[in-house]
């Protein structure tokens, strides 16, 4: 008899990850398909206006292009789906935004598709366009709700008489850019109807979903559409639904008559993908001498499409982090001729918590006290919110314990003081919180005749180890070695299940996978373990467990540290190490986990000092479309990064016990910097990114300060 | 698809043969700017006539101190020559300052000094350039400027040269070897290869059609000289310079300075000898006050924009603390 171990909570290798490396992983765009046809859409050269007249001529003059297709010949959608506006392509002749869809070719090779594109001859009305987002925006309004259901407005307590009346106040203003998602692998689809049924062969984070909503969309019978996505190069939220390419490639093939394909090439990704919306954020914070807050304002105004309503929470986690007894938070949008803004990692938070974080280190450093301990003393013992209590809550912990990790007693709180060669050196700290959200998912668990077990889960791996996490939980469950379990995910067929995103993956699909595992058991039981011929299956469905979870605020939590230099002479900013110490459950496989955390800190470090989405106010366009122009953090920029993750107990009936750690990390990275920064140079930056013209200024400020009559130079320490 | 041809040159000759074929021919090295410009669309040669195999692949480290460096060298080889990284080390530094490893490995020394600006205007053939368009207008202008040109720019183009190999050539006085297509050779010193803008900047260089670059000549450097090359990017790897600085400094015996050699980088349509800062430095001791009011003088002539205006003052305080850091060195040799 072999003894089974529990493979849950261990570091388990990616169960797919040597079919990654050597290319045996299919992705959306590698499915080997007959007689395919080719998609290159042609964009909009205007930011707004009307398409006035499609020529196809030039283009179906040239060899192998089969069609052309713009507003006027394009197979029709379903009007009344509801559906994102900028979903309807080529139905109608308007223009929202610069590089929208306004034709398309199919032509039997990428080349010629590509070349008939560039021969279409597009004529336009074009209208004048605002692209440029600004906090005094007339139009600016706010929403009823925003991405998280939250209300676009919520006050509680007197905020402007505890405003009056506090003894120490901060108030600032803090700005954060448009950000790109780019993924490795670029949107791709390969579209293929037979009859009124559509398969699509997508990079998508939610197959199950997308296939509803195209459905829905193209106004097909229940269960037409199958979406198959099994292996996904990144997403981060802009592959949550499908974008109009993946629209494009569905209408084309129709148009045609043949299978489509379609990839996006780097520079459309910049026009194509939704974006991380820019915000303009107003934090006020007034305490008393003790530093417990006694008011917490937030308001962020950030863009959206005219014609979609999208609005990221960027003021929620001002909305339960601290114990202010009164707060006011408040999101406004401002409609530009844009395409639509969407999620990008920890949409809202990410942007939300470096405003909220740089605000608490700014009034630390006004109270005078360690910005740990300023945090701790604002620990609510209910979400301040709602009222409701925490199923877990373990910031209090991650601070402490990441701050010894850190090293962080050793820490002079004094600012732009220390100099080693010619760098100053600083450390800071901010708070990460995420949302834990579960969603109702099925799953269905067989028994085969021949003793090995098959577990059926809609999710989707979109490299974060989902199908790792997966396995472990339903091996578990069942009790048997993984060589005996075959796991089939990444199809909307599969049934029903939530996308993988806002962290929601695991807990969600991973409740389901263990209900259904644990019903089959049962049944097994009843068989007195002998299965039958035709073998055994079990469906679950967790939509009662979720609903019927007890009331309670439920959130994950962490720590972010970071350690930055900054040279004297020129304004560089090296960061030399970064700590995130995290809260999050149960941690399924501490491997993967970590690895989602190293990317999530990386790309707070990205965010805090390199990347922008460069808006070109005359085109109406960004200017950097690719990645020359567009900076991501490259390993040289990554310094030590740890990742610590504290072991916490959930108080929610998820069996799986986790909660979602995909975002958790991006949070606060980006003001634990940015207060490095300040430690460092004794200056602040509120407006990111802080790029070399920003770090100058900061430099020069000091500078000034140092030859004023209170002045102290920075001392060598190195 | 869009057609060209591709010829495979086996001497000079023959690549001067290729090149008179046809108006529309065009030299390939290591094709690391070119193929990308083909595929966005901003050229359109018909024929590529690859040089790249061409025998000047070596580097000769002559008696009298100068070496000769084949236009075919490539640009992690020569990076990585011993001679150069002892004697010429700002050119090594430079050099690994570039791009990455893997077009390091592919780049030429000639298809280095003639890459194009990597302004995001150029790049997009959507948008007007007068670069690429001559009369067509510049966007950058009123655009997308924060990593273009503050010295010798016009009102027509405010392009950067986006080379670091060229600005340590332009400091170490090096000097370009042409082969024109009748076969005549000249040098022209790689500071003076380039043309600044003007009213006409579509003309980058003052090579005639088929020249062709068959070697780049490094004089012996200046006796007891310390160099460095410096570059300030956005990120600490395969970023363009927003400034760079290529210093080599002598100190006489009297603390003064003997020889002095600055150029900047990320600063100018060409990479830019600091003749100004260099005459005023030239004997003079190098405290902070005459370094500054030395780079101040060079940087006068900026006309700087809205969003790259933060390009003089780092212009101005990268040269001070390249010439101090390297005139307070230790391990001078």
């Amino acid at each position: 008899m072999t003894t089974i171990e529990r493979t849950v909570g261990a570091p388990m290798t990616r169960v797919d990850g040597l079919d990654k490396v050597t290319g045996a992983a299919r992705y959306a765009y590698e499915f080997p398909i007959g007689d395919v046809g080719y998609v290159w859409p042609v964009q909009a050269t205007v930011a707004r206006g009307r398409v006035t007249g499609v020529d196809p001529a030039p283009a179906l003059a040239r060899p192998g292009v089969l069609a052309v297709l713009d507003s006027g010949n394009a197979p029709r959608l379903n009007a009344e789906a509801e559906v994102s506006a900028d979903l309807f392509v080529l139905q109608g002749p308007e223009v929202a935004y610069h590089g929208q869809i306004v034709a398309a070719v199919v032509a039997t090779s990428l080349e010629a598709a590509r070349e008939g594109a560039a021969a279409v001859r597009v004529s336009y009305e074009r209208e004048p366009h605002d692209v440029v987002l600004r906090a005094d925006d007339e139009a600016a309004a706010i929403p009823e709700t925003l991405t998280d259901g939250g209300p676009g407005f919520a006050e509680r307590g007197d905020t402007d008489a505890a405003w009056a009346a506090a003894e120490v106040r901060v108030d600032h203003v803090y700005t954060t850019p448009v950000e790109h998602v780019s993924p490795m692998e670029p949107h791709s689809t390969i579209a293929q109807w037979d009859e009124d049924r559509l398969t699509l062969h997508n990079s998508d984070q939610g197959p199950f979903m997308s296939a509803q909503l195209l459905t829905g969309l193209f106004g097909l019978e229940d269960g037409a559409v199958e979406v198959v996505a099994e292996y996904i190069g990144g997403g981060f939220g802009s592959k949550g639904i499908p974008r109009s390419p993946a629209v494009l490639a569905a209408l084309a093939a129709r148009a045609v008559g043949r299978p489509v394909k379609i990839a996006l090439t780097r520079q459309q990704m910049f026009a194509l993908v939704p974006y991380r919306s820019p915000t303009i954020q107003r934090v006020r914070l007034g305490a008393g001498r003790d530093g417990r807050l006694t008011v917490l304002e937030h308001e962020s105004v950030q863009q959206r499409a005219r014609q979609v309503p999208f609005a990221d929470q960027t003021v929620s986690s001002s909305r339960m982090m601290y114990a202010a007894p009164s707060a006011r938070t408040t999101v406004k949008v401002a409609p530009l001729d844009v395409m639509t803004p969407a999620w990008f990692r920890a949409p809202g938070h990410t942007p939300g918590m470096f405003a909220l974080e740089s605000a608490m280190d700014e009034l630390a450093v006004e109270l005078g006290m360690d910005p740990i301990e300023l945090r701790i003393r604002n620990e609510p013992e209910v979400d301040p919110g709602t009222g409701k209590p925490f199923s877990s809550r373990s910031l209090v912990e991650c601070l402490r314990q990441g701050a010894a990790r850190f090293g962080w007693e050793r820490r002079d709180p004094a600012p732009g003081i220390r100099l080693e060669g010619r760098w100053l050196v600083g450390t800071g700290v901010a708070a990460s919180h995420h949302p834990d959200y579960t969603f109702p998912s099925s799953a269905l668990a067989r028994a085969e005749p021949d003793g090995t077990f098959l577990v059926r889960i809609g999710a989707a791996d979109l490299g974060t180890g989902a199908r790792t996490a997966m396995t472990q939980v339903a091996a578990d469950a069942l009790g048997i070695p993984l060589s005996r379990l075959r796991l089939e995910i990444g199809r909307a067929s599969l049934g029903m299940a939530p996308f993988a995103g806002g962290s929601l993956g695991t807990a969600s699909w991973g409740w389901a996978v263990d209900k259904a595992c644990r019903a089959l058991l049962k049944e097994l039981d009843a068989f007195g373990g002998v299965i039958p011929d035709e073998g055994l299956e079990v469906r679950a469905d967790t939509t009662e467990d979720v609903v019927n979870r007890p009331e309670m605020s439920r959130h994950t939590f962490g720590a972010q540290f970071a350690e930055v230099r900054v040279d004297r002479d020129t304004g560089e900013i090296r960061v030399d190490r970064m700590l995130g110490m995290f809260a999050a459950g149960r941690i399924i496989n501490p491997q993967t986990a970590r690895s989602q955390f190293l990317g999530a800190m990386t790309m707070g470090l990205s965010m805090a000092l390199l990347e922008i989405g460069e808006v070109d106010p005359v085109f109406g366009d960004f200017a950097n479309h690719d990645f020359a122009g567009y900076h991501i953090a490259a390993h040289a920029d990554v310094p030590a990064l740890e990742v610590a993750m504290l072991e916490e107990r959930d108080n929610s009936p998820n069996p799986i016990g986790g909660k979602g750690i995909g975002e958790l990390g991006i949070v606060g990275a980006a003001a634990a910097i940015a207060n490095a920064f300040h430690h460092a140079t004794g200056q602040r930056v509120r407006d990111l990114p802080i790029r070399l013209e920003r770090s100058r200024e900061a430099l020069r400020a000091a500078r000034t300060l140092e030859h004023g009559p209170a002045g102290g130079a920075p001392q060598q320490v190195g | 698809m869009k057609e060209f041809a591709y010829a495979r040159a086996g001497d000079a000759r023959e690549a001067a043969e290729l090149i008179a074929q046809r108006p529309d021919a065009t030299y390939l090295g290591g094709g690391t700017n070119l193929v990308d410009l083909m595929k966005l669309g901003v050229t359109d040669p018909g024929l590529l006539v690859d040089v790249s195999r061409l025998p000047y692949d070596r580097i000769e480290h002559r008696d009298d101190g100068s070496v000769l460096i084949g236009a075919t060298v490539r640009n992690g080889e020569l990076a990585g020559d011993p001679g150069i990284r002892t004697r010429f080390p700002m050119l090594s530094q430079a050099l690994l300052s570039g791009a990455s490893g893997q077009l390091r490995t592919v780049a030429t020394v000639g298809g280095n000094l003639l890459q194009r600006t990597r302004c995001v205007y150029f790049q997009d053939v959507t948008k007007p350039c007068n670069k690429r368009e001559p009369g067509t207008g510049c966007p950058a202008v009123e655009g997308a400027h924060r990593d273009l040109a503050v010295l010798g720019t016009s009102d027509h183009c405010v392009a950067s040269h986006p080379s670091d190999m060229a600005v340590a050539l332009v400091a170490l006085d090096a000097v370009v070897h042409l082969r024109s297509v009748d076969g005549a050779t000249r040098t022209v010193p790689v500071a003076e290869l380039y043309l600044l803008p003007g009213d006409t900047p579509q003309r980058e260089t003052v090579l005639e059609r088929g020249d062709l670059i068959t070697a780049v000549e490094l004089p012996a450097p200046p006796a007891g000289a310390a160099m460095r090359y410096r570059k300030v990017r956005d990120r600490w790897s395969y970023a363009f310079a927003l400034v760079s600085v290529a210093t080599s400094v002598s100190v006489a015996d009297d603390g003064s300075l003997a020889d002095v050699r600055i150029a900047l980088g990320g600063v100018a349509p060409r990479p830019w000898r600091a003749s100004v800062a260099e005459e005023r430095l030239r004997g003079r001791r190098p405290d902070e006050e005459t370094l500054r009011e030395a780079a101040r003088a060079e940087l006068a002539a900026a006309r700087p924009l809205p969003d790259n205006a933060f390009k003089v003052d780092l212009a101005v305080d990268l040269i001070v603390a390249g010439i101090r850091d390297l005139s307070t060195r230790k391990d001078r040799a």
